[in-house]
């Protein structure tokens, strides 16, 4: 099925908010704002943008540490998530998570993790509770290449199978786990194949291109709603940095850098969009909006308080007990 | 009162919380159609269905994370491990995700979860089935750990965990199953954080807990043979501490022995010594005393074991070492 032109132009100015607003967490990172470990998106905005936009806004997103774009799509504030990852009060999760950490489940972000692979029994759980209450929801687990090499991937796909759970497991493959190149780490590097291991069907999509993972996932999402089990997807993606801040990717070859930055998803809609007759200066327009929504994030993460010191010993438990 | 076996008082805590609230639900290894390892969920399936009693595949991990994913969700789940050696396995999701959530996500998630496991040795399991590692997750900020000896007391507090909102590790003990004790036809809950004293007595406080509190009755019964009345504490829950009962009945007998059933070493005894003197230093009258496990791999050898776990003897011995 076609993407309606306005839709297209959604996705277009989603994914040039998610690269703003990692470029953002770039520069505030480099200013000394931001700490910790800081996992970047850009490259990959294709695939948690088409994704994410062929769901209900009920469907449940769970998702790795390279969480910032599936918050943003989730439509998590931009200032939530800024403040968190300068770690102020007004953050996302009140400061006390940072970047691996965003969660938001008033609009149904079930959070990102930072154990590689270990959301996804959650992600199995999650489709349970659904299941177990006959609800009209899905679940959408993003993972990465990595983690389809870990014990628990294995022990979800099992039960999500064994079950029929109504869940999507998405693989962001960006062909690296931190610096090891999946065809080292994987005795089988057609990801999508695993599913075929556990009896699931198993897609893979071109994840540099934002209309094509639409456009996959609406159909998969559609099976999987329908009650007909658990669905693996293998976006294709390139992450442009280093794994995380900290990284310079001395790993990988600037030509293989090169040849994946010539597919990059945003200038390609762009393209696209112009030739069904988008005139450029609305593209511009799209730019400069979410460049001002980025810069108002910033200022508001700056301006706003650090946690309270009495906040150490907030929220560790619902009931407490006095000791 | 009648009189029930510890595992019948776990599997009636079950029965009325399923009949209670249609959010609960329990998965686990043989947990349906086998009734459970040690009976604990005999009779849940057929009359709840294998939707709210979930047979598994052997994949601790992955049970312990559907079942925080579905609390996540606001299901009231219970992911029951055959053994709290499997817990080991679950690592990762009972450390890493169910006590880590709440917090690290600012508290905008609530984990309605209990993890069920027994622990414990002495009957000849060997090394890999023998674990008494509570004191573990005690060290761990963000899980309850409530770890009752007597039937009463697991009926009451089970019924506690379930309803509670936080994520709760409930040990139960392999050597209690069959152990029995009274619990009252009419329903009843017992809050978490409230230790009982299980016997009183004038000349020392003996902490325990699990089967330990069932040896530290035995001793005390061993002590009052020679004229010496022992006070026996049971905190039940180690997360919440009641560390109110504990230190008042130390204050007043002024010498304490924690006996425990895990490793000495960095085991809850140490931690409770530690409590102690900071509190009671110039109330002692003697070094205060742990008994607990020999630092090694619990052997198979019938004798070996013996050496290994503590019992009633060594109680009785370590209680007259400060009291002669």
């Amino acid at each position: 099925m076609a993407v309606p032109l306005a839709d297209q132009l959604q996705l277009y100015r989603n994914m040039a908010l998610i690269r703003r607003f990692e470029e953002g967490v770039s520069e505030a990172y480099a200013e000394g704002f931001i700490g910790g470990f800081t996992h970047l998106y850009i490259g990959q905005e294709a695939v948690a943008t088409g994704a994410i936009s062929a769901l209900n806004h009920d469907d449940y997103v769970i998702a790795t540490y390279r969480d910032h774009a599936h918050a943003l799509m989730r439509e998590t504030s931009a200032r939530a998530l800024m403040a968190e990852l300068y770690g102020r009060a007004t953050g996302v999760c009140k400061g006390k998570g940072g970047s691996m950490h965003f969660h938001d489940p008033e609009r149904y972000f079930m959070g990102g993790y930072a154990i590689v692979g270990g959301h996804l029994p959650l992600a199995v759980g999650l489709a349970m509770a659904v299941q177990m209450r006959n609800e009209d929801r899905v679940v959408m687990a993003f993972l990465g290449d990595g983690a389809s090499n870990q014990g628990v991937f294995h022990e979800s796909m099992n039960m999500a199978k064994l079950w029929e759970l109504p869940v999507i497991f998405l693989v962001e493959n960006n062909f690296y786990g931190i610096a090891t190149d999946v065809r080292v780490s994987s005795s089988f590097n057609e990801i999508h194949r695993k599913a075929q291991g556990y009896g699931m069907p198993g897609h893979v999509v071109g994840g540099m291109d934002v209309v094509a993972v639409r456009e996959a996932c609406e159909e998969v999402v559609k099976y999987v709603r329908h009650g007909s089990g658990p669905v693996l997807i293998e976006a294709r993606c390139y992450r442009y940095q280093g794994h995380s801040m900290t990284d310079p990717g001395r790993y990988r070859s600037q030509a293989e850098a090169d040849l994946w930055k010539k597919r990059d998803p945003i200038p390609r809609l762009a393209k696209h969009l112009i030739q069904q007759g988008v005139d450029p200066a609305r593209l511009e327009a799209i730019q400069s909006e979410v460049n001002e929504v980025v810069q108002d994030a910033m200022r508001f993460a700056e301006s706003s308080p650090e946690p309270r010191p009495e906040a150490l010993y907030e929220d560790l438990f619902v009931e407490s007990y006095g000791a | 009162m009648p009189e029930l076996r510890y595992f019948e008082a776990v599997n009636q805590a079950l029965e009325e919380e399923f009949a209670r609230d249609d959010r609960v639900f329990i998965l686990g290894e043989d947990v349906g159609l086998a009734g459970g390892t040690f009976r604990v969920t005999e009779g849940l399936m057929a009359e709840f269905g294998s939707r709210r009693v979930r047979d598994t595949p052997i994949a601790e991990a992955a049970i312990v994370g559907i079942a925080i994913g579905a609390a996540m969700a606001g299901m009231r789940p219970i992911a029951e491990l055959m053994t709290m050696n499997f817990a080991i396995v679950a690592m990762d999701q009972i450390v890493n995700h169910a006590s880590k959530m709440r917090y690290m996500f600012g508290g905008k998630v609530t984990l309605p979860l209990v993890i069920r496991a027994p622990g414990g040795g002495g009957t000849q399991k060997a090394a890999q089935h023998s674990h008494c590692i509570e004191s573990w997750f005690v060290n761990t900020p963000g899980i309850r750990v409530v770890i009752p000896a007597t039937p009463y007391d697991a009926k009451g507090l089970l019924k506690t965990s379930i309803r509670s909102d936080d994520p709760i590790l409930f040990i139960e003990h392999e050597m209690l199953y069959s152990t029995r004790g009274e619990v009252p036809e009419e329903e009843y809950l017992l809050p978490l954080g409230v230790a009982e004293v299980k016997r009183p007595g004038r000349d020392i406080t003996i902490v325990a807990w699990s089967r330990m509190a069932l040896e530290a009755l035995k001793a005390a019964e061993m002590l009052a043979g020679e004229g010496i009345e022992a006070e026996v504490v049971d905190p039940r829950t180690l997360d919440p501490l009641d560390m109110d009962t504990i230190l008042t009945s130390v204050a007043r007998t002024r010498r304490v022995v924690i006996a425990e059933e895990g490793w000495r070493n960095v085991g809850m005894g140490a931690e409770l010594a530690a409590r102690i003197q900071e509190h009671l230093f110039y109330d002692l009258d003697a070094p205060v005393q742990r008994v607990a496990a020999a630092d090694v791999p619990t052997p198979y050898a019938r004798n070996l074991e013996r050496l290994a776990l503590p019992d009633a003897d060594r109680i009785f011995e370590a209680v007259l070492k400060v009291t002669l």
